[in-house]
């Protein structure tokens, strides 16, 4: 029976050809529109560690003096004195202490031009704490934190770009004007938002070369991202290890509850003790943040792109609107086959039936059409220069939910028109033949 | 006009009627808070900046090796620049308007003061600062060769003479009178204002002090420089293509970045308001479609009612009305439908205005474009019915003795 439905729906929606190509049309606009924006804001608001999200945490308290008593909210980052002593206390399951930067690079292949590259100085446990895979080598120790030794890790860009992607564990790099020896390489590892320092950009790639914090500071290294001072704080640079300023990402593992509910308890504690030395002089209400939490707080997603969602869904239901005005005029021309129809026995739900397989005929039709459109859209959007962009693919979850969605949308604009063209009564019709 | 006998036989159609109708609310609404989106980003992204951005080339430079000191190099650089034929003038700085990046701390009127500063952006130059980026000067000097002075990482910058916006003089002294007055940076040490610009902007696009900026005589001891380069008029293309050469001959050991390093004012303006023309290109493409796809539904139910309704047509005619009658007729009717639009449309359309007030932080919308969109839906339902309506004049009076 649905064979039949389908061919009589083929043969309606070839008689005029002008409507269906308009209702196609404006169906494949407002889903390809739709789909388009929605997989952005799917990609920019993704999970950066999938596995791990739950179990990674942002410790914040408030170093502070009174001299901006308005600002209430906790700062996310913190001072060399405060993430020295939170690492050395070694209360999580892992923890790291980080800043990014920028250095001029170059390989021990001296033919080459240097470059500028984004660079990340942390400690040890970045590595094992945020799952980063490896394709050669492995992390640095903390021995190495210690000694300030001249090691580096680079990114799998960086190995291609220098090395051709062979395996360059031993050789050395010149960063900064400084020889490190390549202890390890990553595999291709870019986790989106890049949400361990947003101040280098909320959807920057990861960086392509890693040094330890200690080796970076001892060498000078260009430092980016953001710092807020109070008090004497000063952003010169040899004071920056003093400075009453937060300059540094913080980050810990807590891998059960008991261990989140206890290092809150240690971390109110350490603000507390702060307090009372009067290093601290705002009232402490330090908080462990939870990654996703953290995203969200920050508000990572550019309302830009929040709004063009809305705008697309908004163009969406005027596509659909429009579409069940045209269905309704097609439906209706055919007001004296469907008496003819329901004359010589067809019930009335055979014949909405019938409607309703037409409408999801266009749906599936619109459904492709909005899909070309939305692969068109993301390679358009692709080409925009803003970080973000290049992340935009459609998947498969979202090729199948925008056919669904077309589907289904389509089906809903067909209800009224098919419901009005089935309850004409048959007799009407055949008289006025 | 007989507009008591069309709304009595729209009565017999209201799904479609309601439909149009519907259609024209919905497309208002968008449409007019869209147009003003694209209103809003055009004008934020054509802001001035104080300068005069013609003739402008902005170079990032990047040193590589440790030196142990990067003054001498920087100042061969910014002598082979100006030597360049074709150019102005030039200087050296840490950043510039619409870069993005640089840095900002509080000027205070007294050196202990933990109040009543002003927050304000620091551009490091020269003497040649404002002739190369045109900015202008309203009171007091420029700076002379020899106050000209050079500062290390480790130093928070403070030079004797200051030159500052107006904008930055009026907050930290309101009764006009900043001009020779003392004003601290950080570290204690007091700066005085030799000289007020009418305007100039800070480096970023978003900030609560837009235009407060101070210019210091200083030169920063560091790898990282922007140079500014005033080329003379018809001279920028030349000035731009030989730019790396003239750097590279003088030293190698430099990193001039791909996208970034040498930039005409009219590509950093442009780099600086990307995602803003993005989002006004994008508003503008959706307004036409939308308004398209309306017509095209206009066109489509308006057609189909012709159809249904040539017989009628036929009858009247026959009876005497004339094919203007009939014209008159359809157009009357899509206006009373796209009246009925436009008045729900505009509600949606104030309504969708304060949602995104509150939830996107943006302006109210301004009545003047929900009055433009309301004349442009109207003239474009017109527009759309008159094919329709005039095929429906067509009718010959002997349809009324076919059936249908």
């Amino acid at each position: 029976m649905f064979a039949y439905y389908l061919e009589l729906a083929f043969r309606s929606l070839r008689r005029s050809r002008a409507l269906t190509a308009l209702m196609i049309l404006a169906v494949a606009l407002g889903i390809g529109a739709s789909m388009t924006t929605l997989t952005v804001l799917h990609v920019l608001s993704g999970d950066p560690l999938p596995e791990r999200s739950g179990s990674i945490y942002m410790p914040r308290m408030d170093p502070r003096d009174l001299s901006h008593a308005e600002d209430t909210k906790l700062p996310v980052q913190v001072t060399w004195i405060d993430g020295m002593r939170l690492l050395k206390d070694r209360r999580a399951d892992r923890q790291a202490l980080m800043v990014g930067g920028t250095v001029p690079v170059q390989s021990d292949d001296q033919a080459m031009d240097p470059f500028i590259e984004h660079a990340r100085y942390t400690t040890a446990d970045f590595f094992p704490m945020f799952a980063v895979p490896f394709r050669y080598g492995q992390p640095w120790s903390d021995a190495e934190d210690e000694s300030r030794a001249h090691v580096a890790v680079i990114g799998a860009d960086l190995n291609a770009r220098l090395f051709g992607g062979t395996n360059s564990v031993g050789r050395t790099i010149r960063a900064n004007g400084a020889d490190l020896r390549i202890i390890g390489v990553l595999d291709v590892w870019r986790p989106v938002p890049h949400f361990y320092d947003i101040y280098t950009g909320s959807f920057s790639g990861s960086e392509g070369v890693f040094v330890p914090l200690s080796t970076a500071r001892a060498l000078e290294m260009g430092r980016d991202g953001g710092i807020s001072c109070w008090g004497e704080g000063s952003t010169a640079e040899n004071e920056m290890e003093r400075a009453s300023c937060t300059w540094l990402q913080y980050w810990v593992q807590l891998d059960s509850a008991a261990h989140l509910e206890a290092y809150r308890r240690y971390l109110d504690g350490y603000a507390h003790e702060q307090a009372a030395l009067g290093r601290f002089q705002r009232p402490q209400h330090p908080e462990v943040t939870g990654l996703l939490a953290f995203l969200e707080e920050q508000k990572v997603v550019p309302s830009d792109v929040r709004l063009q969602v809305w705008l697309a869904l908004g163009f969406f239901v005027v596509c659909l609107v429009n579409t069940v005005g045209l269905m309704l005029a097609k439906f209706m021309r055919r007001a004296g086959e469907v008496g003819v129809r329901r004359a010589l026995g067809a019930s009335r739900r055979s014949v909405f039936a019938q409607l309703l397989t037409e409408a999801g005929l266009i749906g599936v039709a619109g459904g492709v059409g909005g899909l070309i459109l939305a692969w068109a859209g993301l390679a358009l959007v692709r080409r925009q220069p803003d970080a973000f962009a290049r992340l935009a693919h459609l998947d498969l979850a979202m090729l199948v939910a925008t056919l669904l969605l077309s589907v289904i949308a389509t089906l809903i604009a067909g209800l009224l028109p098919a419901w009005r063209a089935c309850s004409i009564t048959p007799a009407l019709q055949l008289k006025s033949q | 006009m007989q507009i008591l006998p069309i709304l009595a036989a729209l009565r017999r159609h209201k799904a479609g009627t309601i439909l149009i109708a519907l259609q024209i609310a919905l497309t208002l609404a968008i449409v007019c808070n869209a147009l003003f989106i694209v209103h809003e980003r055009v004008e934020r992204a054509n802001r001035p900046t104080g300068m005069n951005e013609s003739n402008l080339i902005a170079v990032q430079n990047r040193y590589v090796g440790a030196p142990s000191t990067y003054l001498p190099i920087i100042r061969t650089d910014i002598q082979a620049i100006r030597a360049m034929p074709g150019v102005e003038d030039a200087y050296v700085t840490n950043t510039y308007p619409l870069r993005r990046g640089g840095w900002s701390l509080t000027a205070r009127t007294a050196p202990d003061a933990t109040k009543g500063g002003a927050q304000t952006a620091l551009y490091f130059g020269d003497e040649h600062t404002l002739k190369t980026l045109g900015v202008q000067l309203i009171a007091g000097r420029n700076f002379t060769a020899s106050e000209v002075g050079s500062f290390e990482r480790q130093e928070s910058p403070s030079p004797p003479q200051v030159i500052v916006t107006k904008t930055l003089a009026d907050k930290l002294f309101p009764n006009g009178d900043a001009l020779g007055k003392v004003i601290y940076y950080r570290g204690g040490k007091p700066s005085t204002i030799i000289g007020i610009v009418a305007k100039l902007t800070v480096p970023w696009v978003d900030m609560d002090f837009m235009d407060s900026v101070t210019i210091m005589p200083l030169t920063f001891n560091d790898g990282g420089q922007s140079f500014m380069i005033r080329t003379k008029p018809g001279q920028q293309d030349a000035v731009f293509k030989s730019v790396p050469k003239v750097l590279f001959d003088v030293n190698r050991m430099r990193v001039l970045p791909e996208k970034y390093g040498i930039r005409t004012f009219e590509t950093v303006r442009a780099n600086a308001y990307e995602a803003d023309r993005g989002m006004a290109i994008l508003m503008s493409v959706v307004c036409g479609v939308l308004l398209a796809i309306t017509a095209a539904g206009i066109v489509g139910l308006s057609s189909f009612w012709v159809g249904q309704r040539r017989k009628q047509i036929g009858v009247r005619r026959a009876l005497g009305a004339k094919r203007s009658d009939i014209l008159s007729y359809f157009m009357t009717e899509n206006f009373l439908i796209a009246l009925a639009g436009v008045v729900v449309g505009t509600m949606l359309a104030l309504g969708l205005s304060q949602w995104m007030f509150t939830h996107f932080e943006m302006k109210r919308l301004s009545f003047t474009y929900v009055m433009v969109g309301v004349v442009a839906l109207l003239g474009l339902g017109q527009a759309a019915v008159f094919a329709p309506a005039l095929r429906a004049s067509r009718v010959s009076p002997v349809e009324a003795t076919r059936s249908v």
